[in-house]
């Protein structure tokens, strides 16, 4: 058995090979639940039935896509430039506990704008802990790898402190949680009765803009020229250090406004589980949207649909929900498999 | 290196190809290919690039499967399609584009893959002393401890085929071996190959330099657009039928006819630098318009480092630079693009193109910025896109496949003729000034070379001056109206090409004359 370099990776292939990663992601998990005992057609079913087989369903799995949307796009962007962010995680929550420090009455504003206000902050939060590794990976070459994945735990252990100190919400009973944030700067509802928010069209703008940045301005030219061959981008005049630089504060910025979303549309207050793990679950949906923008649109809304769905199959066959982290895992696995087999034909001696 | 083939080989051939065909999509690379090789015998393989040699060679060692036909080694027939049975089989191969590992010492790079792993550290010593040995014999001189990234391209291809001499085999592959070696290594080393011959070994030789082809090969078949056109023994053909028979036309020899030089338009005045291994000790240049001016010299000597220099990658420690009267304070790639500065760099895969980026990405990445390519950052994509494919066509590249992806094609699917001319596209189209030509023509096909060339002396004509560092000396004499030798980082006087012989220049090269002629 061999591998073949395909020359032009056929634009079918690259559609096709998502789709097929996700058939063969539920395809290997089908043993694991066959595994449980419980039929696996059924419980697909009820997986679907979950995700999207209700109005109520339908919203809650867009609500989850949000974060992931974001984060995706946050991780995407930096892939593209080949610089490895795996701190969306850190990012994200960076972004919130700047959102938490201004929002929580310590300063005030009308409606619209204070949620401007904490977006940018978040966004500036998210960038700059992107920027530090970012600059260190240019100035001393240290891998940005380790410096943005270890920066996560830091942020995480930060946020502990304060919410067990200086930033406690008083009336929280002795929870670990922060003050609650103002009403002026809470995202709206778009559907009542539900719990989905305003960060969705946030998020879609969002990747929208992306795509109009990859595709159509020097920017996005940039950042693929360093991603595909640095040496070479240096030689013709593009300046490296720089485009590393701007994306990682476009990408840290993309999932901090993920951790402010989730905050000011969801939560209302900190706390130290206001992410699942949406920073790492990014790269997943990075990676099956094969970076694209507007494909991380569509790889967070199944990715989420997975999540939710799988709460639904859990309760109604009693199949452990973890499975969701398993299929969503096997999923970037397949898609690994998949992207290398539209690059390269197998061949068979 | 002594090989015992037993009596009963002696008189069958070495290595058998029989009926070779391999195609790809609807190119056909290899067409009924039938030669045979000899122990004892340098069998050259002649043609222009693409016309199938370096398909065969990867058949031969087992990168691809030939869709039809046979190879047999001493009469036992060769199991295609495995690396691992051609080497059994006693075939090694040294490739056209160097394949190490750049964060491996010398010694490491021969021994990986040579030695079994669990006795790489117990052979270390003995295989220092072969390497050492090796080296002496062949002339191919290289520290054993020195970093492969750190190497220059000449010294890596002594590393490739040190490595397989290392392994002790019975037929040795040498594509392009000389590409990369100097006239004065040239010499030596086809002494060396001859040596090797007289003890039993059997040599396929591929090349496109009729010269090195005339000079140490027995026989020759010429390949032309995958089929076999000629097999002759060599002494009896000359330099002029082969060519013919590689190209299939007579080719004119480079036509040159220039106007007197004019203004100076890029000074060096005493510059110092130092990138890697390479240094650049006070080096004085002048080239002035309508003038080529060629630097000729080993690789390793300062060529890397001046032709970064002037491309603005690398910034003097001393001295000044010029550029059409002006002195240039600060360096940088994107600065002497836009100062009108044309540069042709030495690897197209490396620094050249961006592979997998697009045709018009690559055509535009020097000038995005520019006002007419871009508004408000946003790319004028018409306008890149009209300007990319009448240029583009105007330096006549020709990209594979289906052609309504045109300028969607990600360069690196073209072959290396072409992406020089993506290269030249790129940068003559703006008639610049100044041009950097670092070895434009390596590894190109005969047509394709005389295409950069006519390019060159038309750009020249136009009234550009350019600067054309080279390691081959046909092209500098051809080409250059003065020629100037670097060597160990110092650079000799430019001296008129007319008062130049190829004589003159290797010692030079060697650093024979130097302290005379600065």
């Amino acid at each position: 058995m061999r591998l073949e370099p395909r020359p032009t990776p056929s634009l079918v292939m690259m559609v096709l090979a998502p789709v097929l990663a996700i058939g063969l992601a539920l395809l290997s998990c089908s043993l694991l639940i066959l595994w449980t005992g419980a039929p696996v057609w059924v419980a697909y079913t009820a997986l679907l039935q979950g995700a999207l087989g209700s109005p109520f369903a339908l919203t809650e799995t867009l609500t989850r896509a949000v974060p992931l949307i974001l984060t995706g796009l946050g991780v995407a962007v930096c892939f593209r430039a080949k610089l490895w962010n795996i701190g969306a995680e850190g990012q994200f929550y960076g972004g919130a506990l700047a959102a938490s420090l201004l929002g929580t009455g310590g300063f005030s504003l009308p409606w619209p704008w204070l949620v401007l206000v904490l977006l940018i902050a978040g966004w500036m939060a998210g960038g700059l802990l992107l920027w530090i590794p970012a600059w260190l990976k240019t100035q001393l070459q240290v891998d940005e790898v380790v410096t943005t994945l270890l920066l996560n735990f830091v942020i995480l252990l930060v946020i502990s402190y304060l919410l067990e100190g200086p930033l406690r919400d008083p009336l929280a009973l002795g929870w670990p949680q922060g003050r609650a944030i103002v009403d002026a700067g809470l995202l709206p509802r778009l559907i009542p009765r539900s719990r989905l928010h305003a960060g969705l069209i946030l998020a879609i703008l969002a990747a929208l803009a992306v795509w109009i940045l990859e595709r159509f301005t020097i920017w996005g030219l940039e950042r693929r020229a360093v991603g595909a061959n640095p040496e070479a981008a240096r030689f013709l005049g593009i300046p490296v250090q720089r485009v590393i630089l701007y994306t990682s504060l476009l990408g840290g910025g993309l999932a901090g406004l993920a951790g402010v979303c989730e905050l000011l549309g969801l939560k209302g207050y900190l706390t130290l589980d206001l992410s699942p793990g949406f920073g790492y679950t990014g790269i997943v949906v990075a990676m099956l949207a094969q970076l694209q923008p507007l494909g991380v649109v569509a790889a967070a809304i199944f990715i989420a649909g997975i999540y939710v769905g799988a709460d639904t199959m859990g309760r109604t066959l009693g199949v452990p929900t973890y499975l969701a982290d398993v299929i969503v895992a096997a999923a970037l696995l397949w898609m690994l498999v998949c992207m290398g087999l539209a690059r390269y034909r197998l061949r068979w001696n | 290196m002594t090989v015992n083939p037993s009596p009963l080989s002696r008189h069958l051939p070495a290595l058998e190809v029989v009926g070779i065909t391999k195609r790809f999509g609807a190119l056909v690379a290899n067409d009924q290919i039938h030669l045979s090789l000899h122990c004892g015998e340098i069998l050259a393989i002649l043609g222009e690039n693409g016309a199938g040699k370096t398909t065969l060679m990867n058949i031969l060692f087992g990168h691809y499967l030939p869709d039809q036909g046979q190879v047999r080694v001493f009469g036992q027939p060769l199991k295609l399609g495995s690396p691992a049975a051609a080497l059994a089989a006693g075939i090694g191969m040294v490739h056209q584009h160097v394949v190490l590992a750049d964060n491996l010492s010398v010694l490491d790079n021969i021994l990986l893959g040579t030695e079994p792993l669990w006795q790489l550290w117990s052979r270390r010593q003995q295989g220092r002393r072969r390497i050492q040995e090796l080296a002496t014999e062949l002339g191919l001189e290289i520290d054993p401890d020195a970093w492969v990234g750190s190497l220059a391209l000449g010294q890596r291809q002594r590393v490739e085929i040190l490595k397989v001499l290392y392994r002790g085999v019975r037929i040795l592959i040498l594509d392009e071996p000389t590409a990369v070696l100097t006239p004065a290594e040239i010499e030596p080393f086809f002494q060396t190959l001859r040596r090797m011959v007289s003890r039993g070994l059997g040599i396929l030789l591929i090349s496109h330099k009729l010269q090195e082809v005339m000079q140490i090969s027995d026989r020759v078949v010429v390949l032309r657009a995958g089929r076999v056109v000629t097999e002759v023994k060599t002494s009896k053909t000359d330099p002029a039928a082969l060519a013919e028979a590689m190209v299939g036309e007579r080719v004119a020899p480079v036509v040159k006819d220039l106007l007197p030089a004019g203004e100076p338009v890029l000074v060096l005045q005493q510059v110092s630098c130092r990138a890697g291994q390479e240094h650049l000790d006070q080096v004085s240049l002048t080239v002035h318009r309508h003038e080529i001016v060629g630097i000729a010299g080993v690789a390793g000597n300062g060529q890397t480092a001046l032709a970064d220099l002037v491309c603005g990658l690398l910034r003097p420690h001393q001295g000044e630079i010029h550029l059409r009267g002006q002195v240039l304070r600060v360096s940088s790639p994107a600065l002497m693009v836009q100062q009108g500065m044309a540069r042709i760099p030495e690897d197209r895969h490396k620094t050249g193109l961006i592979g997998s980026l697009t045709l018009w990405e690559n055509w535009v990445a020097e000038r995005y910025r520019d006002p007419e390519f871009c508004c408000w950052g946003f790319l004028r994509h018409r306008q890149i896109y009209r300007q990319a494919q009448t240029w583009l066509q105007a330096f006549d590249v020709r990209s594979p496949g289906d052609p309504r992806q045109g300028l969607q094609m990600p360069v690196q699917v073209l072959s290396g003729g072409n992406m020089q001319k993506v290269i030249l596209s790129r940068v003559l189209c703006r008639d610049p000034q100044v041009i950097v030509a670092h070895q434009p023509t390596r590894g190109l096909d005969l047509g394709a070379v005389a295409y950069v060339h006519k390019q060159l002396l038309a750009a020249a004509q136009r009234g550009a001056g350019i600067l054309l560092i080279s390691e081959d000396l046909d092209e500098l004499l051809s080409l250059a109206d003065r020629v100037a030798v670097l060597y160990r980082g110092q650079l000799s006087a430019a001296t008129p090409t007319q008062e130049t012989t190829l004589t003159a220049l290797g010692l030079r090269m060697a650093g024979q004359e130097i302290a005379y002629a600065s």
